[in-house]
């Protein structure tokens, strides 16, 4: 029960992009060895801007 | 040991088959009183679960034949940022946010007018067979393009005509869209203190969620996204304090002139600042309360299955109807559009969606399963608008110039059709929602409210109808104002795009001039259309809706024949059909529509007609003064949307004709353009983390 209610919590926090700084560390880590990460902010607004300059809402 | 389970899913199948059928036989044979709404919803979960088991999986497999030992675009060109291998179910979830729309909720509470049975039919048959399919097919060859958009794959498959068609096709379809979005919103939000002050809320609190997610607590998406629903909810409550108070109430009682007005400077406004500050943190409120409301609504419709009240078919069918003219074929079509087939889709499909898949193998699931629910959502909306005495409904609907300004003469016209409804009826009704009147409140969000609030309010608590309503206005109005100023800044890249050919600094999207300017044109674009509807006597939706319906059905015609191209240059011809047979449907009925939209005699149909017939009134002197100072502005507009109408069908046939130009010289040998699909590479993938 608990493992599942972990899981989903993951789950929640993915799909709302509540975990992303903590994704692209783990990510920069691997691909970027060495460089300095973003800091949460900047990270959080870079995000936003490649996000929203496409297709992203419909009718 | 292995025949059992086959032959007990072979059971079930034929079980659901029966069920399934025996629910569509249920509704559409039914001509008694009331009709239950548990009918609905069976035969939909029947339908989908055999078109996603049956027709779904046979697409992947022999048509499009998913490979999952290719390697995607997200784990061949993974960045940790757009591109990025991501499990599925976020994947489906992030989807099926950017597809659902308020599109599933207007048109099918406007066809309703026909009875329920057409535009139920048509959600299901469509969703499955047409509006799933697309968006499943545009999907898969834009992942095995590396995500390239629907435009890009037209101009590399069909050649630069298709291409340049498809590129203004979408410009097009997203100011109309936007016009008639805010014309909903600002219908109900017309003389309506509660709802105007509960939309005006949602901006201060988008910003303050905006600094909080950016400055308070940097990326806590959640925290400010449940702290924003709450505030939500309280403007909801605080609407109703200043509804009551006499003073307030004055300050956002508004003409619907005022509020278009308003809509227009926020659009412009919203599309000039950060996205961090208001359409991001008010998308994340918006699609938390759209989730939210739509899951609510699926509970109360099976926990409380109420009754149907609309019956199957009305005498409207002839194109007599008040809420829009025109008959059943083939303006039932265009008018439910996005809950049923919708272009827009093409859009996420390629582009956005693509670039997170982690296999191939996920994509039915994906793209055809969120047009599933999203035909879902399209049938809770025509079950909304089918639960209110078709009395109520049509006087909700039906504006003035149709049924006539007093309210005795509306109800005893409504009446006479057979539909009995008292002005006491409608003043309590009123009166419960508090709202000052509910008599010719088009746009389809103040009857999809009602519908919704007495759903709601049957479920869980009958007290707070007015609550439930508000409520209500309050989540359509969100996200049709994030649509407004979503659209707003792609409507302003695509032109800066475009006017970067001509002059260099113009294409440089951080320029602020450029921002300024193009945001004004693309603004100014959809803020003449929304204009039109507001002064429009009828209340404009019976302009702007056919209008959109045909541009969104355009759309999904270009994406089905940029897909059937490309099965037929895959040497698939004998399975052109797939997306061949959805493509030949919607042109006929595009074309039909945008014939009688041009050609009819019929005023309440056709544009020109219209035009006409009020340039005679005016030449004769038979309008009365108020009506005769707009009427040249009318007429003008009248010939504006006719033009538009023929635009559209000219963009359609130009690219479903370069598709067959391409496909002929394909068929006879010639050379054409060649597949501009990714070579393929072997997946690495191999963890079960990115897909469980």
């Amino acid at each position: 029960m608990r493992r599942r209610l972990s899981r989903l919590w993951r789950y929640v926090r993915q799909i709302s992009g509540d975990d992303a700084y903590e994704r692209y560390l783990k990510h920069h880590a691997e691909a970027h060895p060495g460089e300095p990460p973003l800091a949460c902010k900047d990270f959080y607004q870079r995000e936003l801007e490649r996000k929203w300059s496409g297709v992203k809402r419909c009718c | 040991m292995m025949p059992e389970p086959r032959i007990m899913s072979l059971i079930g199948w034929i079980l659901i088959s029966l069920i399934g059928a025996s629910a569509l036989g249920g509704i559409a044979l039914h001509r008694g009183e009331e009709i239950n709404s548990l009918w609905f919803v069976t035969a939909a979960i029947c339908v989908y679960a055999i078109g996603y088991r049956l027709y779904a999986a046979w697409i992947a497999a022999k048509v499009l034949v998913l490979d999952e030992t290719r390697a995607t675009p997200a784990e061949r060109l993974n960045n940790g940022r757009d591109f990025m291998p991501t499990n599925k179910w976020v994947v489906f979830g992030h989807h099926f946010a950017a597809i659902a729309g308020p599109g599933p909720l207007v048109g099918p509470t406007l066809a309703a007018q026909f009875g329920y049975l057409p535009g139920t039919l048509w959600i299901l048959i469509g969703g499955v067979l047409g509006g799933a399919v697309q968006d499943m097919v545009t999907l898969f060859f834009s992942t095995r393009r590396n995500g390239r958009s629907l435009g890009q794959m037209a101009r590399d498959e069909l050649g630069a005509i298709g291409g340049s068609a498809a590129l203004i096709g979408t410009m097009m379809i997203m100011i109309i869209l936007i016009a008639v979005l805010g014309l909903v919103v600002v219908n109900a939000m017309k003389h309506s203190p509660w709802a105007t002050s509960t939309v005006f809320a949602t901006i201060p609190i988008a910003m303050f969620v905006g600094l909080y997610m950016r400055h308070i607590r940097p990326g806590r998406v959640l925290e400010g996204s449940i702290l924003g629903a709450a505030l939500l909810l309280l403007a909801v409550v605080g609407g109703g304090w200043v509804d009551h108070n006499e003073t307030l109430r004055t300050l956002f009682d508004h003409e619907g002139l005022t509020l278009a007005w308003f809509v227009i400077g926020y659009g412009f406004v919203a599309a000039i600042m950060p996205v961090w500050l208001l359409l991001a943190p008010r998308d994340y409120l918006s699609t938390f309360m759209k989730l939210g409301t739509i899951v609510l609504l699926a509970l109360a419709i099976i926990l409380l299955q109420p009754t149907v009240k609309m019956p199957a078919l009305t005498q409207f069918i002839d194109g007599s109807g008040p809420i829009f003219g025109g008959k059943l074929f083939p303006f039932v079509f265009i008018t439910i559009a996005c809950g049923a087939i919708s272009g827009f889709h093409a859009l996420i499909s390629s582009g956005t969606t693509p670039k997170l898949l982690a296999n191939e193998r996920d994509i039915p699931l994906i793209a055809y399963g969120s047009m599933l629910l999203e035909s879902f959502v399209a049938i809770m909306a025509m079950i909304a608008a089918s639960v209110l005495d078709p009395g109520v409904f049509f006087a909700i609907n039906s504006p003035a110039g149709v049924v006539g300004k007093e309210a005795a003469d509306a109800v005893a016209l409504i009446s006479s059709w057979g539909f009995p409804v008292t002005v006491e009826q409608m003043q309590n009704l009123a009166k419960e929602m508090g709202e000052a009147t509910l008599f010719a409140r088009t746009g389809g969000a103040p009857s999809l409210a009602v519908g919704m609030a007495s759903i709601f309010g049957s479920a869980f608590g009958q007290g707070l109808l007015a609550m439930w309503y508000h409520f209500a206005i309050m989540f359509e109005a969100i996200f049709i104002l994030t649509t407004l100023d979503a659209g707003t800044r792609v409507g302003r890249f695509m032109l800066q795009d475009m006017l970067g050919n001509i002059y260099k600094p113009l294409g440089q999207t951080s320029w602020l001039p450029s921002v300024c300017f193009t945001s004004a044109v693309v603004v100014a674009a959809w803020g003449y259309f929304l204009y039109i509807g507001v002064i429009d006597p009828n209340g404009g939706v019976h302009l702007l809706w056919p209008l959109f319906g045909i541009s969104n059905q355009m759309l999904a015609a270009i994406a089905l024949a940029v897909g059937t191209g490309i099965i037929i240059k895959s040497g698939k011809l004998k399975y052109a059909w797939v997306t061949g047979a959805p493509l030949a449907w919607l042109a006929i009925i595009t074309t039909t529509a945008s014939w009688e939209k041009l050609m009819s005699s019929d005023a309440r149909v056709g544009f020109l007609a219209a035009a006409n017939g009020m340039a005679d009134k005016l030449a004769n002197g038979a309008l009365p003064p108020e009506k005769a100072a707009i009427a040249p502005q009318l007429i003008f507009n009248l010939k504006l949307d006719a033009a538009l109408t023929l635009f559209f069908v000219i963009v359609l046939w130009v690219v479903i004709l370069d598709m067959l130009r391409m496909v002929s010289r394909h068929l006879s040998g010639k050379p054409v353009l060649p597949l501009s699909e990714a070579p393929h590479e072997p997946s690495r993938l191999v963890e079960d983390w990115v897909r469980d």
